[in-house]
């Protein structure tokens, strides 16, 4: 029904008058629709699917470089990169020998579901695999667009202060692991550890935290770890897979 | 920027399903927990809307109320913000249950 209802419940064809119709959709529908169908593609490749999402400067590719290169001889691995310009970064996953795909957004401040869908087609195929995508550094839009990943992964490193959790609470509810990189420069700064995790609990009480150093490699182990556990999770096991 | 965007490939949409060709009024259902400022909105929406079917359209936003669950009360509370704690119990261990919705309502047309 598309008329407002007439108060006298009388219509005359032929001649206009206002009308409301009602709509009821989701302004993010589409989007979503689209991660829907990037996740069901993910998921028919058993890869597992990670957005990692910062703003500027929190370390991220630093880590992704670290981390493919290192998790690199024991899993299949896909990169791919978002920045508003420049593939810098995407050269520097491809250095570490790990196929990665750079998106420029122009103007955007961030991924949308549309865009990771053709990055991915445009990798090599990967099955059974980790597909990291690196978000553009922005802690508010990047948070309302799902890629279809499994999860978001937060950075925030030590120089950026404590209550981020606090001024951008849509992300830190959004995502599932906070990782605290820069932990080497905790001191420096001085970082306080607890009141950050106190604060990102008071937005997401669920989320899980670790702290690392993309520069030497402080708690890569135990982020290996838990990357091993999602995927146990998340991916079909291989062996002893039911017929 | 993008949200607006989204709430005009809608409303063209909606045009061509139900053939009509002029909006004066676009309404949405904005919750207070959502990634979206009213204001903002409304202001990138006029530039947005600019030589579209919905261009001098009105954007008129409803808000919906945040609600939680408090795992501590085990009851549902009304929250303005996301980092707020529970006014009954002051505990953080809350479930966003609803105010996240950004929708667009209905259409007022010609």
């Amino acid at each position: 029904m598309d008329c407002a209802a007439d108060p006298a419940g009388l219509t005359v064809s032929g001649i206009s008058r206002e009308r409301v119709i009602r709509v009821g959709r989701d302004i993010l529908g589409k989007n979503d629709r689209i991660a829907a169908d990037n996740r069901a593609r993910f998921l028919a490749d058993d890869m597992l699917v990670f957005n990692l999402v910062s703003s500027p400067g929190a370390g991220k590719t630093s880590l992704l470089v670290r981390a493919v290169s290192e998790l690199k001889q024991s899993w299949r691995l896909g990169v791919i990169e978002g920045d508003q310009q420049t593939s810098n970064d995407a050269e520097r996953i491809r250095a570490t020998g790990v196929p990665a795909i750079q998106i420029n957004t122009g103007k955007g401040c961030h991924l949308d579901a549309a865009m990771v869908s053709e990055a991915y087609r445009r990798l090599p195929s990967l099955k059974r695999g980790i597909l990291f995508i690196e978000n553009v550094g922005n802690l508010v839009c990047p948070a309302a667009f799902d890629l279809g990943e499994a999860c978001k992964i937060v950075v925030l490193s030590t120089t950026e202060g404590e209550d981020k959790p606090l001024k951008y609470p849509e992300m830190f509810a959004a995502s599932s692991l906070m990782l605290i990189n820069k932990i080497d420069l905790a001191r420096l700064v001085d970082f306080d550890l607890s009141q950050t995790v106190e604060y990102a609990r008071r937005v997401n009480p669920r989320i899980e935290v670790l702290t690392i150093s993309a520069r030497t490699g402080e708690g890569f182990a135990a982020l290996y770890a838990w990357i091993g556990k999602q995927a146990a999770d998340q991916i079909h096991p291989v062996v002893g897979a039911a017929p | 920027m993008a949200l607006c965007e989204g709430i005009i490939e809608i409303v063209e949409e909606e045009a061509r399903r139900r053939s009509f060709s002029k909006v004066k009024t676009v309404c949405l259902e904005i919750g207070a927990l959502s990634h979206v400022a009213p204001e903002a909105m409304k202001f990138s929406f006029a530039a947005v809307a600019a030589r579209t079917i919905a261009d001098g359209a009105v954007l008129e936003i409803v808000e919906q109320p945040g609600l939680a669950w408090c795992m501590a009360c085990s009851t549902s509370v009304a929250i303005a913000r996301r980092y707020e704690p529970c006014p009954c119990c002051g505990s953080y261990q809350l479930q966003v249950t609803a105010g996240e919705e950004m929708r667009v309502k209905e259409l007022e047309i010609d």
